[in-house]
């Protein structure tokens, strides 16, 4: 299915150097639309600094980004945000202190304008906030609890519901699942498939085969900062997959 | 738990959202009440409270500025030497018979620039905790205020120039006698304090500054830039010290070299008894102004009953303490870990 549907990021020959460090060597990476590419591999092989590039946290040493076909360069998360490029990351960077819906719109809350004045628009953020939960079936009390108060897969749904609030073509996740209950993973794995459904690029980046298997349709392994091997999910096996995280082929 | 147990639990988890909110505003009417009944005849009197509000007036500046910093998880040490800094500069420049608009602003812009000179250190020199950048600078301005001046008092300003601090609004017009008068410095903190709720509250700059108390790497990925904020609240903090040296003018019509000495301090116990965490993200305007209010009364009903200063310092130590307790036990009910 992937070869023919649209594709929305590439990567080519992304390198990164941390002073003498080489975190990344000649990394390329694709995703389509209503894709989910898989990207694994064990501690240390460049997943995270290969993520932090494509949403603009770090810029690359050597290499560029091309999104629906045209280049980028990325010099912030605001630009990635602006592409429709979004970001869930593992530790999921949202603030615990604010309300649910705060937190989906924190950065780019709507406002309206009193004089010259511009004061955040609650009633709006508690209407778009509670519309986008029911869209993706997520199950809270209010659109006003903190999210302090939430359980790690809500809390893991609302970054999720935050990536794709304001039209996201490609979400990444970092490690979606690491910090779940087992029961929870389900259901955050559903809500995965559901943005595949409505055209969304997905880039799961995770340890656990079961996430990979249950929702990926292809896989890359990074080993030592390089592209070490790739797949259609359907042409690989867990063992295998298992293999190229150890550097085995 | 039977089912009577569990209904009074309910209810005690419904209050506990009211209770953090308002709980502070509890103590400071209980307080209130006390030194009534202990001081019938002098604590409510129009005199001693429009005294109280005129004494905490540049120090409600101050814990408002540090307020704000105390809510990105920072810490600010330096808002009394900015604030004497900014007196001693009034004082030269009112001694050096510049006009009294000019002598009005100049100390709003020196508190800006120095917490501006706060802001650029912690963020660009990239100190690892604003409580170092802020160390270094209440030596520095101190010593800089005392160099300018040579260390001595400059006193006498004119009308306008205290207007802020000694300023009294006339209410014989609504039929109260002559020493009946509102004193601007209320009407100031009242302003300012408004202006700062719905700043904090209402606006984006506000709500990220929370989001950064919260968790800054959310707020960086959110597309925040953080720097940016952390520079204007610690710039807005140098105003604030800022309009406390103009109050403070007003207050004591001189400019002195011990002005705002350990004030800091002050600020921040006030903005922790008034429920602001210390992690970050945590606290509301009201709390702060609290906070200001119970350590002002504190101060004004002991003098009133004539206990030791001394035992007024162990007094307000042993309230931060419990304050903070309180504060602990809240984040125990409240969150999941």
């Amino acid at each position: 299915m992937t070869s023919t549907n649209k594709l929305l990021l590439e990567a080519k020959g992304i390198t990164k150097y941390f002073g003498t460090i080489t975190a990344l060597e000649n990394v390329n990476l694709k995703v389509h639309e209503g894709e989910c590419l898989g990207v694994v591999g064990d501690n240390g092989a460049g997943k995270s600094t290969l993520m932090k590039v494509l949403s603009g946290l770090y810029k690359p040493s050597a290499g560029a980004l091309f999104f629906e076909g045209k280049e980028h360069v990325l010099d912030s998360p605001k630009d990635s945000q602006n592409l429709g490029l979004e970001m869930v990351y593992q530790d999921l960077a949202l603030a615990g202190n604010l309300p649910i819906g705060e937190n989906i719109f924190l950065g780019r809350e709507p406002t309206k304008n009193i004089g010259f004045l511009k004061f955040l628009d609650f009633k709006k953020i508690q209407e778009m906030t509670s519309a986008h939960l029911e869209k993706l079936k997520i199950n809270v009390k209010s659109a006003d609890q903190k999210v302090e108060e939430l359980s790690g897969g809500q809390r893991q749904a609302v970054a999720i519901a935050r990536s794709t609030a304001f039209n996201a073509k490609v979400v990444i996740m970092d490690e979606p699942t690491a910090a779940l209950a087992i029961k929870e993973v389900g259901k955050v794995l559903d809500l995965i498939n559901k943005l595949k459904s409505t055209g969304v690029g997905v880039i799961v980046i995770s340890h656990r085969m079961d996430d990979i298997f249950t929702v990926c349709d292809r896989v890359m392994a990074l080993f030592q900062g390089t592209n070490f091997a790739e797949s259609q999910l359907d042409k690989t096996s867990r063992d295998e997959v298992i293999g190229w995280i150890m550097g085995k082929k | 738990m039977d089912d009577k147990e569990k209904k009074q639990d309910s209810l005690y988890v419904k209050l506990i959202p009211y209770f953090e909110k308002y709980g502070i505003l509890l103590l400071l009417v209980i307080m209130i009440l006390v030194m009534h009944i202990l001081q019938p005849d002098v604590f409510l009197s129009w005199r001693n409270v429009t005294n109280v509000f005129k004494q905490i007036s540049w120090q409600s500046m101050l814990a408002l500025g540090v307020f704000m910093v105390i809510v990105t998880a920072g810490i600010d040490l330096s808002v009394g030497s900015i604030m004497m800094l900014s007196l001693m500069i009034l004082a030269i420049v009112a001694k050096a018979g510049a006009p009294w608009f000019i002598v009005v602003l100049v100390p709003l812009f020196a508190g800006f620039l120095c917490g501006l000179i706060n802001g650029l250190g912690i963020t660009l020199l990239r100190m690892p905790h604003p409580f170092i950048m802020t160390l270094g600078t209440l030596y520095i301005f101190r010593g800089t205020g005392n160099l300018i001046s040579g260390g001595t008092p400059i006193s006498g300003f004119t009308d306008e120039v205290r207007y802020l601090g000694h300023g009294r609004i006339d209410l014989t017009w609504l039929g109260l006698e002559k020493s009946q008068y509102l004193p601007v410095s209320l009407v100031l903190i009242a302003v300012v304090y408004f202006v700062f709720w719905v700043f904090l509250n209402h606006s984006r700059t506000g709500k990220w500054i929370y989001a950064i108390g919260g968790n800054p790497s959310a707020a960086r990925a959110s597309g925040i830039n953080v720097n940016k904020i952390l520079i204007i609240v610690y710039s807005l903090c140098g105003f604030l010290s800022g309009i406390g040296a103009l109050i403070l003018a007003g207050r004591t019509d001189s400019g002195y070299p011990n002005a705002g000495l350990q004030s800091e301090l002050d600020a921040i116990a006030a903005c922790i008894i008034g429920g602001a965490s210390f992690f970050g993200g945590r606290g509301t305007v009201l709390g702060v102004f609290a906070g200001v209010m119970i350590m002002g009364i504190l101060r004004n009903g002991l003098n009133l009953m004539d206990v030791s200063s001394f035992w007024q310092q162990v007094l307000i130590g042993s309230i931060i303490v419990l304050a903070v307790y309180v504060d602990v036990l809240r984040r125990d009910f409240g969150t999941r870990k």
